[in-house]
């Protein structure tokens, strides 16, 4: 049997003839539609709105890594430097210089894309497995930076940050208010990376991935689309971990640490890697069973690695791979 | 007392001491992730966390059995190393027609598991294991105080590098073996038995990292995390020295010891991150890294 590469798990997305692709995006208006109307249901039918709003931002982060490994075939072992660094930007812009939590937000996102263009210029250097290992081992030199610069606060971060009043309109105080703002964050995001992967750079961007020679032969710049894609993941993990920090207040190590680089991979894995949806159910799933298991100290850490060694050995399209392709074969 | 650059003597030669042992480690782990890498062509994430079963066997060992230091260095290395024939045979094999980041996944998974089992009974915080007696005290060298166990961990790495430098160079084995890395179909067809070389290639790689813990076990105590942040300046040192030559993964490894040894003395705020502004520079100068071949 043909075993897939993460990539080509890609629900059929690209270059598909005219027909098909209408259909496509007609499935997707409509799974994103009901999406939309449940999480803003959510709220009012018994769920937690913090637990919601903590999945909401892994949910966005793995949409942001997924750009990544899933369209560009790049797997980023150091994600978690852009999550925790615009978490830490955005917390003392609110709290020292007192931004307005829009402008917070803003500057945590541009500091994560600053990072992410010269963590990215580095990491293109090498491919693979190689490509892996850097990222990671720069994202532990920025573990070691927050932990040692005075502003992070070192071991306890930086504490009891503002919510403030967005756009001097809405006071975020209020957890359905603020509930109601990430998810517009987290729609506009979602639907930035669905128009960014079927745009003609995304295009490329699976070309290189598919055939990096090839792609080069045909005259595209290989390093820039790969370095452009890496900019934009860490700017949209950067939004995650900026949210992140105004939702709950608190910028602290757990968001750079590598543990954070591994739980995101494995969301992004368990979900689907290169499906639109994947990333989202995996974020949610994985919240959901940390939040579930969360009186079993170290066992989560067991759990979280058996699932990883399930997902490789037996699941390797994740859950919406899994249904596409379940689907698909129905359809025939 | 004399002085070299402002910095007592004692102090520059302890931490250049202390530099040395982490190198030892650094080259006993990036040579096993090389020998992997080359056969297998899969990043051994668990390499950190078989790196720390290997100090625990030795603690179990002699807490539970009786049974002493030197033993250990025998026991524990053979014991974990059949655990990674077991781990390659169950698991790794499923994966080699597969992209290479699926193993350093799956290899990630089995070191949260790990990790997550021993801390769960053993904590965070680490547990004493003795030096044994032959190698207690040290000897006064008249510029330092050297510890004889450190000396012994040294030299001791030093002869384990070189022996498998000699083994995978030199001899017809390592032949064998270098020749499958090139081209395994190849070397099958003339009747070599690859997979049981490839299963035992990985038990070696896993071995050599159980022997670097039961040698760290006595110097840094049996921690069940002691591996998880040694792993990512192992995949440091190896980026900076490239995996393409066994002797280029033990030269990094001891010079990087020493750089960050000698960090420590200078600039002990940098100690921490000095590895991997090499590796940054590095990238910069020479991306396919120190030893590595251009592809």
């Amino acid at each position: 049997m043909a075993t897939p590469t993460p990539q080509a798990t890609v629900v059929a997305a690209t270059g598909a003839d005219g027909a098909a692709a209408a259909r496509q995006s007609r499935t997707f208006v409509r799974a994103t539609a009901a999406m939309a109307v449940a999480l803003a249901v959510a709220p009012h039918v018994g769920i937690y709105p913090v637990f919601l709003m903590k999945a909401l931002c892994f949910a966005l982060f793995a949409c942001a890594f997924n750009v990544l490994i899933g369209f560009g075939g790049l797997l980023s072992f150091g994600h978690a430097m852009f999550l925790g660094t615009a978490g830490y930007i955005c917390a003392y812009a609110a709290k020292k210089w007192g931004f307005p939590p829009e402008l917070a937000i803003l500057t945590g996102t541009l500091a994560a894309a600053l990072l992410g263009l010269v963590t990215g210029a580095l990491a293109i250097r090498r491919q693979g497995i190689y490509f892996a290992m850097i990222t990671l081992a720069l994202a532990q030199m920025v573990f070691f930076f927050c932990l040692q610069a005075p502003f992070t606060g070192g071991e306890d971060g930086i504490q009891s940050v503002p919510r403030g009043r967005l756009f001097g309109l809405l006071d975020l105080s209020s957890t359905l208010v603020l509930y109601y703002v990430v998810l517009a964050i987290f729609l506009a995001a979602f639907l930035l990376v669905y128009r960014i992967v079927h745009s003609p750079f995304g295009n490329v961007l699976k070309a290189i991935r598919d055939n990096e020679p090839r792609a080069i032969s045909l005259g595209y710049d290989a390093e820039r689309y790969k370095l452009l894609a890496f900019v934009l993941s860490a700017a949209l993990s950067g939004l995650a971990g900026a949210t992140k920090a105004i939702v709950f207040q608190l910028a602290s190590l757990t968001d750079v640490h590598w543990t954070m680089s591994g739980e995101v991979v494995l969301m992004t894995l368990l979900g689907g890697m290169g499906t639109i949806f994947g990333p989202v159910v995996g974020a949610f799933t994985i919240i959901g069973l940390e939040n579930y298991l969360s009186g079993f100290g170290q066992w989560v850490t067991v759990i979280t690695g058996a699932i990883f060694i399930v997902c490789v050995l037996a699941f390797r399209r994740g859950i919406v791979g899994e249904l596409g392709a379940w689907w698909a074969q129905r359809g025939r | 007392m004399t002085e070299i650059f402002g910095v007592p003597t004692q102090a520059l030669f302890g931490q250049l001491l202390l530099g040395l042992i982490n190198g030892a480690f650094y080259a006993l782990l990036s040579l096993g992730l090389a020998v992997i890498f080359g056969l297998l062509n899969i990043i051994n994430f668990t390499h950190g966390a078989q790196y720390m079963v290997g100090a625990f066997c030795a603690y179990f060992l002699l807490q539970y059995a009786g049974v002493g230091y030197w033993w250990s260095l025998v026991l524990a290395p053979i014991g974990v190393g059949a655990i990674g024939v077991a781990i390659e045979r169950t698991m790794l094999v499923r994966l080699y027609k597969l992209d290479h980041l699926y193993g350093l996944l799956l290899t990630f998974g089995l070191a949260l598991v790990i990790q997550g089992v021993f801390t769960n009974y053993y904590g965070s915080s680490g547990l004493p294991y003795r030096i044994p007696d032959e190698l207690a005290g040290g000897i006064n060298l008249g510029f330092m105080f050297l510890p004889k166990y450190r000396a012994w961990v040294i030299v001791a790495s030093l002869a384990v590098c070189l022996a498998t430098w000699f083994v995978i160079e030199r001899t017809k084995l390592g032949s064998y073996l270098r020749a499958a890395t090139e081209n395994r179909a190849l070397v099958q067809a003339f009747g070599i038995n690859v997979p049981r070389m490839i299963t035992l290639t990985y038990g070696f790689g896993v071995a050599l990292a159980a022997f670097a813990g039961v040698m760290a076990a006595p110097i840094y105590q049996v921690n069940p995390l002691m591996g998880a942040n040694l792993i990512i300046v192992v995949f440091a040192v190896v980026v900076i020295g490239g995996m393409g030559s066994i002797l280029g993964a033990i030269v990094t490894g001891f010079g990087l010891g020493v750089v960050e040894g000698l960090t420590k003395v200078f600039y002990p705020e940098a100690s921490n991150t000095v590895i991997f502004v090499i590796m940054v520079i590095v990238l910069l100068l020479k991306p396919a890294g120190l030893f590595g071949k251009e592809h």
